[in-house]
């Protein structure tokens, strides 16, 4: 228990308690509504929210135990959207060994380095490390067919869910003078990220009508986009108190966390429609795979990252 | 020697690995005695099937598995006493004289080895193959099927196994797999043998893009 601090508890405790107003609210409306089509988004809706009580306890479990509990959770999340991301790539057989070295190599170092602090080695491993020998590799594996979009697609699926989404526990590494326990500020970024997803998803579903990508993600609407973003802006300003942030700083971290969180849903529902599905996995009930639920985040946590590095550790 | 509780540790193992998603088309699962064909092309593929059965279903199936790859040192403790393999002689493609097999010898095995209520786990192309066409079947099915009227057949796909172990592989690597049932066929009265292993060909490639 000596990880958490009063603040971390009482952000936590909100988290429990918005997610009992929407597991009553998901009942009324599913008691409340008789047509069948809006039964199926309902359905979904209490499906979402079902998962979400496990996603929290989870999460909430792994901030008890501390860095290495954050370490281990991410680093599995990392291999599962790998294993999404490469099930849809037209892998080849040659690819094998230099994808064995993805999953259990550069994965787990990655998580090591945060582990031991090297933040110069984990900053650089997979954007130059990775960048150099995946090509090497398959190269001596000897198949040119495709080559160049084989060793890109190896590469762009290390880098998005490894490198960007270890940028989450990375913030433990930071020493903020007069902050406390970075766990706070992890905790802060996935709740306006993934605030925004939902708030996204709630205004979409209630008003939205004008979309901004049809042909990208179909879901995605103008009235969502702001209704969410807006409202995820105001949570995340009205939680400064949790951060090392002023409040209008707050504010502007926020916006800048739900924007890269959107580029980042649009980005990876790009790459589901070039590979013609509509989820990358099943594995969370009512999102679909850990890329879905996660593509916001990969996208967030390392700008996130590397604005607090930058202004606020001496 | 019966090692269960290894036996759905390793089952474990293959599903998480394999991350094998489930479905029944068109169909259900069904304790009755059934033969279940798959295609072949890894050595997970067989685990993979074995633990996406239902508990009270994988209890009495069995895999019949090569007599000359699987019959020594480890691989046998493996297949023999953890799985119960049905080991069987197969036709050597490279020692077609050397080493002449007669099937019907297979087969008594197999009927032997199935009794009154287990079922079998077959891979009819006979051998692992690259995973992007299921090879011609061997007769092995047919003959099972002519001497055992009202026999259930089972097609079995599996996708993406030959990506995360393929033939010549030892280390895998984690790619989503899928792992479809489909319904069960039956040998007709008087269907010649040519007619019903492409029918049953048919059936399991059906289930691939499905």
């Amino acid at each position: 228990m000596r990880n958490l601090d009063q603040q971390l508890v009482w952000a936590f405790a909100g988290v429990l308690g918005l997610l009992a107003l929407s597991s009553l609210v998901g009942l009324i409306l599913k008691a409340a509504i008789r047509k069948p089509e809006a039964q199926a988004t309902i359905r979904n809706l209490n499906a979402r929210i079902g998962a979400w009580w496990i996603m929290s306890a989870i999460f909430g479990l792994t901030l008890v135990i501390g860095a290495i509990g954050s370490l281990v959770l991410f680093a599995l999340m990392s291999l599962l959207a790998l294993r999404e991301y490469v099930t849809l790539l037209p892998t080849r057989r040659a690819d094998h060994r230099t994808l064995f070295w993805a999953f259990f190599i550069f994965t787990p170092l990655q998580y090591v380095l945060i582990g031991i602090q090297w933040y110069g080695m984990f900053a650089i491993l997979i954007p130059v490390y990775a960048f150099l020998f995946v090509p090497t590799r398959l190269a001596i594996a000897g198949d040119t067919e495709s080559f160049l979009e084989r060793a890109s697609a190896i590469q762009w699926g290390l880098m998005i869910c490894v490198y960007c989404l270890s940028y989450t526990p990375a913030l433990l590494m930071l020493r903020i003078p007069n902050y406390g326990r970075p766990a706070k500020l992890m905790l802060y970024l996935v709740l306006v990220d993934q605030l925004s997803d939902v708030l996204q998803y709630v205004w979409g579903k209630l008003l939205g009508r004008h979309k901004i990508a049809p042909v990208v993600s179909p879901n995605k609407t103008w009235e969502g986009f702001v209704g969410g973003v807006l409202c995820a802006t105001a949570i995340g300003t009205a939680l400064w108190w949790m951060t090392p942030f002023t409040p209008l700083v707050a504010a502007a971290v926020s916006l800048t966390i739900t924007l890269m969180g959107f580029a980042g849903g649009l980005t990876m529902s790009a790459i589901k429609r070039d590979r013609g599905v509509k989820d990358y996995g099943t594995l969370i009930k009512g999102h679909g795979g850990i890329l879905d639920r996660m593509d916001s985040m990969c996208f967030a946590a390392p700008v996130f990252f590397h604005i607090v590095r930058y202004f606020y550790v001496p | 020697m019966r090692l269960p509780l290894l036996a759905g540790m390793i089952a474990g193992a293959a599903r998480l690995i394999s991350g094998v998603n489930v479905r029944w088309a068109d169909s259900m699962p069904d304790p009755k005695q059934t033969i279940y064909y798959a295609n072949h092309s890894s050595h997970l593929d067989f685990v993979v099937l074995w633990s996406s059965l239902p508990a009270e279903v994988r209890v009495r199936t069995r895999p019949v598995a090569a007599l000359d790859y699987w019959s020594r040192g480890l691989r046998r403790a493996l297949a023999v006493n953890i799985f119960r393999a049905v080991l069987v002689a197969r036709r050597q493609p490279d020692h077609e004289s050397s080493s002449p097999v007669d099937p019907r010898e297979a087969i008594d095995h197999m009927l032997e080895a199935m009794g009154d209520d287990n079922s079998l786990i077959l891979f009819p192309e006979g051998t692992r193959g690259t995973g992007e066409e299921v090879a011609p079947f061997k007769s092995g099915i047919y003959y099972l099927c002519e001497r055992k009227p009202g026999l259930r057949l089972v097609p079995a796909f599996l996708n993406n196994l030959n990506r995360i172990l393929p033939k010549g592989e030892f280390l895998p690597v984690p790619f989503i797999s899928r792992l479809t049932f489909g319904p069960p066929i039956f040998l007709q009265s008087g269907e010649p043998k040519a007619a019903f292993l492409e029918r049953a060909r048919d059936a399991l490639c059906r289930l691939r893009d499905l």
